[in-house]
């Protein structure tokens, strides 16, 4: 063989064996009950509902279903703590019991991981690299705001503003919760949290760490259920504040909801974000840039890099750099140590992406998709890239929340400006140059409440994180993360 | 300068896309950048500084995400094996004697004598002066005679003398020349010094493979790492390799990261596939696997070659040993079972 014959060779020749986590790591019971004042317990109706693994459909575990009664049950809980035990702890009582669930998180991580994956669908390289480290990041930065709180630039001693209630999305169970827990608690909050119906179970898991931590009774209480559990959360008269992350539908909502009411509310909602590529991009790390910002999480992401808008002249060169790596992600089993791209969560998601992208090819959008083999049964999609994208499809101002990647070009600074501020949405933005004063000009320019250079899909505690227009409002994590749970 | 090669434009495929619709784009898409013949020191500065820049953060974060691969089973027996047969087993001491060279090529050449199944290495690497004692012991085995050369490791000598290095190395026998860069010349600017040097010696070794060292560790940063390795590549290198051995910081997964990209593109772009070589502090199979995971998901198979893969290593082979030992048995062996050198 020649070199260059040598040269056209494929990718990942090394062939990699199976190197599944076991699934018995979640120690997963078989049915579980509400959260509610410390214990668990069945719901008022002894309704139930199955939670499944989407990667092969298969139920995990039956879960109990809130009705407005349980739901009241958790509120009431919630407010008998908030006014007799946790408004009457110190800051640094209440820190102590931060620090002791993140180190058990810490300590539960394989199993939290295992779960997270098995009720999601994401890689387990994820839970375990991302999810899990970060969930327990949150709680230990938050522990230290606790009994600084005359410190975080709101005035002296500022107070909470009661009884939390908190709805919570699908694609990051247990750090989401993490995110709306941690800072609720450390303001002296108390909370009633509400998972997503796809995906209940690492909250139920952080529940007896929780108990484990010997967290008063009622400071935390967890309702699962469907829509209407989060919107009897949403309308009982006695919760404070409604904070919500998930869909700008459901975000209006409850916003109308809350409307001339005493409850303050934080969104974080939907996005469509823009990973701007200009012509001096260091161009290897772009291309992995480009990938996490859209493949990460099956690109069930609100802050995904959904739109690629990449300078003209070098939009060839990164696309099939581009197209080459896709081809090389590795999509499969989710519990495989070494899969990039899991489940899809759901069926309904599934159905959702399938019908965006059908709008792609009938909008005349080029298609390129991953070769690669999907198995037979659970919610699968394979990792796409749409060449040739106008700024008027709808593959381009929707969000299709999955692996699915639509790449516009511009030919300046300003165009590339005008076309990523082009949207309803406003959470996130990339921007991809070696020279900082470009950087600096547009990321002046953007409109989005996160701006990233030379990175993607980067998360620290430290770091506020929320978006505008219909993106939501408020911001979570930092000392901006505290403003959300005080009354300033 | 001296001038090489012609200019030349090849057409690199992608992997094959699923076609999904008519609408997919069935044509696979090229890259058509030619790499000239260099003929000024301008003209190379020109080509360096064309290349896109590397971005530290991030090349460091995926060199930490290939690292979290987990290779296990038949896969990690194949590795093992793989790993063997890439190994420069390698000894660069003031106190090397005809005795010691013996021993290593006797090791070389059947790492284990209980199992014959076991690859040979890929070559032994000496000073020059103990090429011809090694070229006697190997005698018509496949192992390669490789010989470091141009004043190793320091490369401060003159050009003179560093030709005459690796004729008298070359003349007793060596099979592949590792030569330096001149990293003085690099730093300050002199890269048609270092060119130029490049394709003198490449040129002084006749048949034998040239390998060149970028000594990585001197040049700092993931942008001097890969412009000087377009530099070896354009004078005509076989192999990039990263460092002596002989200074703090040696291979390390990023910088081989950067360096395969490197020979990606000019693969791409140029023609010749170049090799890389990893050389310095690799002692365990665990780290040897996560370069063989770079290869494979940097360059692909390609590169899973000892023609295009080595690493330049002493106790790393006794650890490959072991460990397939380990995967085949259960169990582990006492380090005692397996001969030092």
């Amino acid at each position: 063989m020649s070199d260059r014959q040598l040269a056209n060779s494929q990718l990942g020749s090394l062939e990699y064996d199976p190197a599944p986590e076991s699934a018995a790591i979640a120690k997963l019971k078989p049915s579980y009950g509400l959260f509610i004042d410390g214990e668990f317990s069945d719901a008022a109706s002894h309704g139930q509902f199955a939670t499944i693994n989407p990667a092969n459909e298969e139920t995990l575990s039956m879960v109990a279903q809130a009705n407005a009664v349980d739901v009241d049950r958790a509120v009431v809980s919630a407010r008998h703590a908030y006014d007799k035990v946790w408004s009457k702890t110190t800051g640094a009582q209440r820190s102590k019991y931060l620090f002791r669930i993140a180190r058990l998180i810490q300590e539960r991580s394989r199993e939290l991981a295992v779960v997270e994956t098995l009720d999601n669908g994401k890689p387990i390289r994820e839970s375990r690299d991302v999810d899990i480290p970060l969930a327990a990041a949150h709680f230990f930065y938050y522990a230290g705001w606790a009994d600084k709180l005359d410190h975080a630039g709101f005035g002296p001693n500022p107070k909470p503003l009661g009884v939390a209630g908190q709805i919570i999305p699908w694609n990051f169970p247990l750090l989401m919760a993490a995110w709306k827990l941690a800072p609720a608690l450390a303001a002296g909050n108390t909370c009633v949290l509400k998972p997503a119906e796809t995906t209940p179970l690492s909250a139920l898991v952080l529940a007896e760490i929780l108990q484990q931590a010997e967290l008063p009774l009622g400071v935390v209480n967890i309702v699962t259920g469907d829509g209407s559990t989060g919107a009897a959360l949403v309308d009982h008269p006695d919760v404070d504040k409604i904070a919500f992350t998930g869909s700008t539908e459901v975000g209006r909502m409850i916003q109308q909801r809350t409307a001339a009411s005493h409850k303050h509310l934080t969104l974080e909602l939907g996005g469509k974000g823009a990973n701007i590529v200009f012509d001096d991009a260091p161009i290897d790390e772009m291309i992995e840039g480009i990938i996490d910002g859209i493949f990460f999480n099956q690109g069930h992401v609100c802050c995904a890099g959904s739109r690629l808008l990449v300078q003209e002249s070098v939009a060839d060169e990164v696309l099939r750099r581009l197209v080459r790596r896709v081809e090389q992600l590795r999509v499969g089993d989710p519990l495989d140590k070494n899969t990039d791209v899991g489940a899809i969560n759901s069926a309904a998601q599934l159905l959702r992406i399938r019908e965006l992208t059908a709008f792609g090819e009938s909008e005349g959008a080029t298609r390129y998709t991953s070769s690669c083999e999907l198995p037979q049964k659970g919610y699968w999609f394979a990792p796409t890239v749409f060449a040739d994208v106008a700024q008027s499809h709808r593959i381009a101002r929707e969000e299709i929340f999955g692996p699915v990647l639509s790449v516009l070009t511009f030919r300046t600074p300003e165009e590339a400006v005008a076309k990523a501020n082009n949207t309803n949405y406003g959470l996130a933005c990339g921007i991809w140059s070696e020279k900082g004063s470009r950087t600096l000009w547009v990321a002046e320019r953007l409109r989005a409440g996160v701006i990233w250079a030379n990175t993607y899909n980067r998360f620290d505690p430290t770091s506020p994180f929320g978006g505008m227009r219909e993106s939501g409002f408020g911001r979570e994590g930092g000392r901006h993360g505290l403003e959300a749970y005080l009354n300033v | 300068m001296a001038a090489r090669g012609v200019a030349s434009v090849v057409q690199v495929s992608t992997a094959p896309l699923r076609l999904v619709t008519e609408q997919d784009r069935s044509v696979q898409i090229a890259a058509t950048i030619a790499v000239p013949t260099i003929e000024s020191e301008a003209q190379l500065k020109a080509l360096l500084t064309s290349l896109s820049g590397v971005d530290a953060v991030g090349a460091d974060a995926r060199a930490a995400k290939l690292s979290t691969r987990s290779i296990k089973k038949s896969t990690k027996l194949a590795a093992i094996e793989m790993a063997i047969s890439m190994v420069d087993l390698t000894t660069l001491e003031g106190a090397d004697t005809p005795g010691r060279v013996t021993s290593l090529c006797t090791k070389a050449m059947r790492p284990d004598p209980r199992d014959l199944t076991i690859p040979s290495v890929a070559a032994v690497c000496v000073y020059p002066d103990l090429v011809a004692h090694a070229r006697s012991v190997l005698g018509s085995s496949p192992v390669a005679v490789a010989s470091v050369a141009t004043s190793f490791p320091s490369g401060r000598a003159s050009l003179k003398v560093k030709l005459m290095d690796v004729r008298d190395a070359v003349s007793a026998g060596a099979d592949e020349i590792d030569m330096v860069i001149d990293r003085g010349a690099f730093l300050s600017g002199r890269i048609g010094q270092v060119f130029d040097e490049v394709v003198a010696v490449k040129e002084a070794c006749g048949e034998a493979h040239l390998k060149v060292i970028l000594e990585t560790g001197e040049l700092v940063t993931y942008d001097n790492v890969r412009r000087a390795s377009w530099i070896a590549m354009l004078g005509g290198a076989d192999f990039i390799k990263t460092s002596t051995g002989k200074v703090t910081v040696n291979a390390t997964l990023p910088v081989a990261l950067v360096m395969l990209e490197a020979v990606r593109d000019f693969a791409e772009t140029a023609g010749p596939t170049v090799g890389v070589k990893v050389a310095g502090g690799i002692r365990t199979t665990k780290d040897a696997i996560r370069y063989l995971v770079l290869v494979n998901e940097t360059v692909g198979s390609t590169w899973l070659t000892p023609n295009k893969f080595r690493f330049g290593a002493s106790s790393l082979l006794n650890d490959l040993l072991m460990q397939r030992l380990k995967q085949q048995r259960g169990t582990y062996v006492r380090a005692d079972e397996f001969s030092a050198d």
